[in-house]
C-alpha cells in the first residue's frame, strides 16, 4: 500500500476532454492527477481511431484522433498534470465536505477536493469470446493479461489472436511453456511483421504450434481447462490440450465500476447539472461522452465547454474563501505567466 | 431509396429504408438495431458492427478489403460471408440486401 496521493482534483479518464479540463482547470491554480487504464492517453482517440481524421474540432478543419491528443498533451504542458495509465478507479469515498478518497487497481490511494468523470463511454476491457460456458474457467485458466509470465511456465498454453498482444504473448511465453500453440482465424497476422517472422521461425522450428481456426468449445471442469477445440473454415474440429488459454481480441468499453458509485445515471450515462457539470453526489463531476443532460450531444467540443464550466464550480471547492475573476488569455497577464508565455 | 432486412439471431425481423450512400451500419444505428453497435462510429476498428451477408447477395456485396479483413480479427464466430457493415455502402444495386446480426454482438 503507498502513501496517500493529495490533490486538489482527480480526473478521471485520460481522453480529449480529460486532458483538456487539466487546461481549464491549470488556469485556475488547481492541480489535477488523472488515472486511464489505456497505456496510454488520448482515449477513445488514441485507441479506436488515432489515424483517422477528425473535422468538427474548432478552428482546426482536420486533424487525426493522435494528432488531437498530441496537441492536448501540448497545450496542457504548462501545467504539469501527473498521470497514472494502465489503471482503472475502483472506489470513491466521501471523507469530508468535499473530500473524497478514490482508490485504484494498482492500490494507489488519492485524496482530492473534487472528482471529474471523464470516462467517455466507459472503461476500455478485453472482448470476451462468446464462447458457451467460459465463465469458470475465467481468471482460473482463461486470462485476458498476464499479469506474472511465472504463472505460465510448464504449462500447455493456447493463445487465440493474430495482433500485436497475441503475438508478443506468443514470443514471451514460448520459451518457458510446455508447448504453445498459437490460434488465429487465418493464416495472416495484422501483428509487427518482425514478430510475425520471430513466430513463423518458431513453428518452422518445431518450438511451438500454429492452427487456424477459431476457438468453438472449451473441455475442463472446476475452471480447470484441459483442451479446446479448434475448428476450421470447412467445419473440421481438431483437439488441443491446454491448461491455460489466453485470447486476444481487442478491447471493447463497459461501464464498469462508476455502476456502483451511487450518481443519478440515465441508461448507463450519469446525469449532470447543465451549469456546472455536477452529478448529484457534492465534488463529482461528469463531462464528455459518459454525461447526459437535455440537448446532449457526444462531441468533443461539447466535452471541452463541459470542463470548461465544471472548472469554475472546482474552483469552488479548492479555495473557498477566493473569489473567481474572469479573464481570457489573450489579455490576462497572470493567465498567461500559467502557460509560461508572459 | 433501397430497403434493407436485418435479422437478429433471435428471429426478430427489420426492414428498414436505407439511404443511398450512408453505410448499413449507419443504416442499422439510425434504425435502432441494438445488435449493431459500432463502437468506433464506422472507423473499421473496433469489429463490432460484424454482420452476416446473406449467401444470396454475397456476390453483389463483395469481400472485404484486407484493413476489413484484418479488423475481422476482433470479432467472433467469423465466417465466409461476415462483414463489417460499416465499409458496406448502400447503392441501388442493395435494394432487398439481407444481412444478419451474431448472437454475441449488443446488448
Amino acid at each position: 500500500m503507498s502513501d496517500t496521493i493529495k490533490t486538489d482534483v482527480l480526473i478521471i479518464g485520460a481522453g480529449p476532454c480529460g486532458l483538456f479540463a487539466v487546461f481549464e482547470l491549470g488556469l485556475l491554480d488547481i492541480k489535477a492527477h488523472l488515472v486511464d487504464i489505456l497505456d496510454k492517453v488520448g482515449g477513445q482517440c488514441a485507441e479506436l481511431y488515432p489515424e483517422k481524421p477528425i473535422y468538427d474540432i474548432p478552428g482546426i478543419p482536420e486533424i487525426t484522433g493522435q494528432g488531437l491528443s498530441e496537441s492536448l498533451m501540448q497545450q496542457i504542458k504548462p501545467f504539469n498534470p501527473t498521470f497514472h495509465l494502465s489503471e482503472m478507479v475502483t472506489g470513491i469515498e466521501n471523507i469530508g465536505d468535499p473530500l473524497y478518497r478514490v482508490t485504484t487497481t494498482a492500490g494507489k490511494t488519492f485524496e482530492c477536493k473534487a472528482v471529474i468523470i471523464a470516462a467517455g463511454g466507459g472503461s476500455f476491457q478485453p472482448k470476451r469470446p462468446p464462447i458457451a460456458g467460459i465463465e469458470p474457467y475465467e481468471d482460473k485458466s482463461v486470462h485476458y493479461a498476464v499479469r506474472k509470465m511465472e504463472n505460465f511456465r510448464g504449462k500447455n498454453i493456447v493463445i487465440v489472436g493474430g495482433g500485436d498482444s497475441a503475438l508478443d504473448w506468443t514470443l514471451n511465453l514460448q520459451p518457458i511453456a510446455k508447448r504453445l500453440t498459437l490460434v488465429h482465424r487465418r493464416d495472416d497476422f495484422r501483428g509487427a511483421p518482425d514478430s510475425v517472422n520471430k513466430m513463423r521461425a518458431l513453428v518452422a522450428a518445431g518450438a511451438m504450434d500454429l492452427k487456424i481456426g477459431q476457438v468453438s468449445e472449451l473441455e475442463g471442469a472446476d475452471g480447470q481447462l484441459t483442451a479446446a477445440q479448434i475448428k476450421d473454415k470447412d467445419g473440421k474440429i481438431d483437439r488441443v490440450a491446454c491448461d491455460a488459454m489466453l485470447p486476444f481480441f481487442g478491447l471493447t468499453m463497459k461501464l464498469g465500476p462508476i455502476s456502483d458509485w451511487k450518481l443519478d445515471m440515465d441508461d448507463e450515462l450519469i446525469k449532470v447539472d447543465v451549469s456546472t457539470f455536477e452529478t448529484n453526489r457534492q465534488g463529482i463531476f461528469a463531462i464528455g461522452d459518459i454525461n447526459t443532460y437535455p440537448g446532449k450531444l457526444k462531441l468533443i467540443l461539447s466535452g471541452f465547454h463541459e470542463g470548461a464550466l465544471c472548472a469554475q464550480r472546482v474552483h469552488h471547492y479548492v479555495y473557498p474563501e477566493k473569489r473567481l475573476v474572469f479573464q481570457y488569455t489573450t489579455s490576462s497577464t497572470s493567465l498567461q505567466k500559467k502557460l509560461g508565455v508572459a | 431509396m433501397p430497403k434493407i432486412t436485418f435479422i437478429e439471431h433471435d428471429g426478430t425481423v427489420h426492414t428498414v429504408t436505407a439511404e443511398l450512400g450512408a453505410s448499413v451500419m449507419e443504416t442499422a444505428l439510425r434504425n435502432d438495431i441494438s445488435s449493431i453497435v459500432a463502437e468506433c462510429g464506422g472507423g473499421c476498428t473496433c469489429a463490432t458492427c460484424h454482420v452476416y451477408v446473406d449467401e444470396a447477395w454475397m456476390e453483389r456485396v463483395g469481400q472485404p478489403s484486407p484493413s476489413e479483413d484484418a479488423e475481422l480479427d476482433a470479432a467472433f464466430d467469423v465466417r465466409a460471408n461476415s462483414r463489417l457493415s460499416c465499409q458496406i455502402k448502400v447503392t441501388e444495386a442493395l435494394d432487398g440486401l439481407i444481412v444478419r446480426t451474431p448472437s454475441y454482438q449488443g446488448r
